[in-house]
């Protein structure tokens, strides 16, 4: 609770301060628990349906934690032409999950981006913001394989 | 802090030294893509190297010079020499590098060509450059960059800095002439810097193409206490990443642009709204922020004119619908990114209900040069209703990826084959998609149309924010408009109901045409009513757009769509249970890769014979299609199963 307050304390006079507030939470905690949520609308003063308006309508904000390794997908326009479907079969399978979804271990999120940019190097995925393209199926599993053993590749 | 003229000066000849130093330098491009093929291992090498040889030289960063097929790219920089640029570098052939200049050999592998250095500035926005006089030596003869096919054609404005600068460095952007058109700017009264661009006819490059000079205008003449400035750097379209090359490349660009803007209009924030999928891109234009306020470029009284401004980053928090300018705004106000009805218009009542213009990344970095030479000068570029270049992605199925800027009224043929250098030579180009999900395809037949806002228009698409994505006859149309569908649907904000609502129905329709589901072909032309009034009724430019793609691929690929009904056949083998894959005898050598790599087992045969599919076992996966190097895997309609056919 004290640390919240600090947040928010940090954050109070700045304009559009609810981004700035939501950001931080959702890096210390790796999420938005709920009961944090609540706390923030009581001790601002912002409408709750507000901030969880907020919460749930943009991707980078997510109310279910996440795990250690967060895997993107891209879906953009090339990705997709350039068999980014084949990417998620095989990720799903890999893992045993669907895209939204951790593993029970807490080690992987799948989630699905659109378009990181890196259109050349189509299909592209990013592990923790390290960009990986010109993937398939074979290529994804060994660095799957590497991330599995303990951490980035390089 | 920078006081006056004589300062900026200083900077400039600091700059040039940096630049142009007295010693060898070598460079890298270490944008998003360069790294993501590789870049920072080749660095490292590269100074390892130096470092164990004891060459006297240097190792800097830059950013992305275009040429993204062959990332990594590496640039060698000898006193008196002109620049020497080598594609698809890796650690080893750094080494290799490394060694060839410490014995004053020409390394030639993997040499994309020379760069001359004034060739790097545009003409009139930089003090000349110390006249290079060059060594007539080895690289006599050499091929110039700018003849290398994928550069010819090419002219570069808004991306002029890009990989000949450290992105980093403010004193390299000076040098190439930056902060000059500020200055210039601090002598006129902001109704003349109007006028400039007013006179240039450029336009929004975020894909509306609204008159730049315009839009400053009603702002600049809406009086109030306070006025913003944003940029616009939430680029969402998938398959276009311009705005991230230059904010990663040549932040300072936007940067000037931007106070450019903020001077004509009166305002004294700027705001930087940029994408959080873009990491690279928000902390390298943090950087150079606080770079231009250390030396009092951005704060109070920027040299000593008595005009204080200062510019922030906001990073978005990943909604596509926040490209559309309301929704950017309700955004940093820090609501729900939900569209708001036009009027008022941001330049009337934008944030916190202030006067406010947003323009995108690229229009701002075309700012300084329209500024430097003058408005007549960008007009002479381009058709009459466009002006100036245009930065695309070219991507999708064409052999030169890259990002490529090109005057106005170049043929999309000229940049797709020339540039591009078309697609795999056993395939037909059979579209060019652009303008994102907004947008639509262009068939090959029609490629010949410019580069034109109008044109495009009329032929069916956007001009959009810039993405090109090429599609050869693997892509599927009825997929594609789908796949576009799928997008907008989950993007859209859910505020109004034809966006809402409407695209979940095409959706739906779409996707049940692609599972062969339908049968009657007057779902065609309830698909092309619904589409339009979506168009007609939605509240703001997502969602008025959203049916371009289909309504453009219905225009144009109608037959395919109605191969889907009627046939139950996908002819391009991308609508999985539309079509059976089959291996044609004649053109199938045997080599056995299929078989090797088909996941179900389902394809067997002897090597040096023809390969069969066991129709049984084959789940379409179509991993076969992408190894067979003789394009002898084939789609056909169900009815024709059973093994090979003879074409």
């Amino acid at each position: 609770m004290k640390e919240l307050m600090e947040v928010i304390k940090k954050h109070q006079d700045k304009s559009g301060k609810v981004f700035f507030i939501l950001e931080e939470i959702q890096k210390r905690h790796n999420y938005i628990p709920k009961d944090v949520l609540k706390s923030v609308s009581k001790e601002t003063a912002i409408p709750l349906p507000q901030l969880y308006g907020v919460a749930t309508f943009y991707t980078g904000f997510s109310l279910k934690p996440k795990g250690e390794h967060v895997i993107s997908i891209c879906h953009g326009t090339v990705c997709h032409v350039k068999g980014s479907k084949m990417l998620s079969e095989t990720l799903e399978q890999e893992l045993g999950i669907k895209e939204g979804e951790t593993t029970p271990d807490s080690k992987f999120t799948l989630q699905s981006v659109r378009c990181l940019g890196c259109c050349s190097l189509a299909p592209v995925i990013s592990i923790d913001n390290k960009i990986y393209g010109n993937l398939d199926r074979e290529k994804l599993r060994v660095l799957l394989k590497q991330y599995r053993n303990g951490g980035d590749t390089c | 802090m920078l006081k006056n003229k004589q300062l900026l000066d200083n900077l400039q000849e600091l700059g040039l030294k940096v630049l142009y130093p007295e010693q060898i330098k070598f460079s890298v491009g270490m944008a998003s893509c360069g790294r993501a093929s590789g870049a920072e291992e080749v660095f490292n090498a590269l100074r390892e190297e130096i470092e164990q040889t004891g060459l006297g030289a240097i190792v800097t960063p830059t950013g992305c010079l275009g040429f993204c097929q062959k990332e990594p790219l590496v640039y060698l920089q000898v006193p008196g020499q002109p620049r020497l640029v080598y594609g698809n570098f890796n650690s080893n052939r750094a080494k290799e590098l490394v060694q060839a200049v410490r014995q004053g050999e020409l390394y030639k592998k993997m040499l994309l060509g020379t760069v001359y250095e004034d060739e790097n500035v545009v003409e009139g926005t930089s003090h000349q450059l110390s006249s290079p006089s060059f060594v007539s030596g080895q690289s006599e003869g050499l091929r110039q960059l700018k003849d290398h096919h994928f550069y010819k054609g090419q002219l570069k404005i808004a991306t002029r800095n890009c990989g000949n600068i450290d992105p980093g460095s403010i004193t390299e952007y000076v040098a190439m002439g930056g902060y000059q058109a500020f200055y210039d700017c601090l002598q006129k009264t902001p109704a003349e810097v109007i006028e400039t661009i007013k006179q240039s006819g450029l336009r929004g490059r975020g894909g509306g193409g609204f008159p730049t000079g315009s839009k400053w205008e009603f702002a600049r003449n809406n009086v109030a206490p306070q006025k913003f400035v944003i940029c616009n750097a939430d680029e969402g379209d998938p398959g276009a990443y311009m705005d991230r090359s230059i904010l990663e490349g040549d932040p300072h660009s936007v940067i000037e642009g931007m106070l450019v803007g903020g001077y004509a209009i009166g305002a004294d924030t700027g705001i930087i709204y940029c994408r959080a999928e873009y990491p690279l891109a928000v902390e390298t234009i943090t950087n150079a922020i606080d770079q231009a306020r250390t030396l009092g470029l951005l704060g109070r009284d920027i040299l000593c004119s008595g005009f204080s401004y200062d510019i922030k980053v906001v990073k978005g928090a990943g909604a596509f619908v926040c490209g559309e300018e309301t929704a950017l705004i309700a955004s940093i106000e820090g609501f729900m990114g939900e569209p708001r009805p036009r009027p008022p218009f941001p330049a009337q009542q934008g944030l916190w209900g202030y006067p406010t213009i947003i323009n995108n990344v690229e229009t701002w970095a075309n700012i300084s040069p329209i500024i430097c030479r003058g408005g007549d000068w960008y007009a002479k570029i381009g058709t009459e209703k466009s002006k100036g270049t245009k930065v695309f992605a070219l991507v999708g199925d064409v052999r030169n990826n890259g990002l490529v800027e090109v005057p106005m009224g170049t043929s999309i043929r000229e940049i797709v084959y020339s540039i591009g250098g078309g697609t795999d030579p056993n395939l037909k180009i059979k579209a060019v998609q652009t303008g994102g999900p907004s947008g639509g395809c262009i068939p090959e037949h029609m490629l010949d149309i410019p580069v034109d806002y109008d044109k495009l228009l009329e032929a069916g698409t956007i001009m959009g924010s810039g993405g090109m994505v090429v599609m050869n006859e693997r892509s599927c149309m009825v997929d594609v408009s789908r796949f576009f569908m799928s997008f907008t649907q989950e993007e859209s904000c859910g505020k109004c109901v034809p966006c809402r609502e409407g695209t979940k129905r095409i959706l739906d329709m779409l996707e049940d045409i692609c599972q062969g589901k339908v049968s009657d072909l007057r779902q065609l032309d309830l698909l092309n009513e619904l589409a339009e009034t979506i168009k007609d009724t939605s509240l703001c430019g997502l969602g008025q757009t959203a049916p371009n793609p289909v309504l453009s691929t219905l225009r144009h690929f109608r037959n395919e769509f109605e191969a889907h009904i009627t046939n139950k056949f996908c002819s391009a083998g991308v609508c999985q249970n539309l079509f059976n894959l089959v291996i044609n005898s004649d053109l199938c050598i045997g080599c056995g890769l299929c078989s090797k790599a088909c996941p179900q087992a389902a394809i067997n045969g002897e090597k040096g014979n023809p390969f069969t599919i066991d129709q049984e076992l084959c789940v379409q996966c179509r991993i076969c299609v992408q190894t067979c190097n003789k394009n002898a895997i084939l789609a056909v309609e169900n009815a024709k199963r059973g093994g090979s056919v003879h074409a």
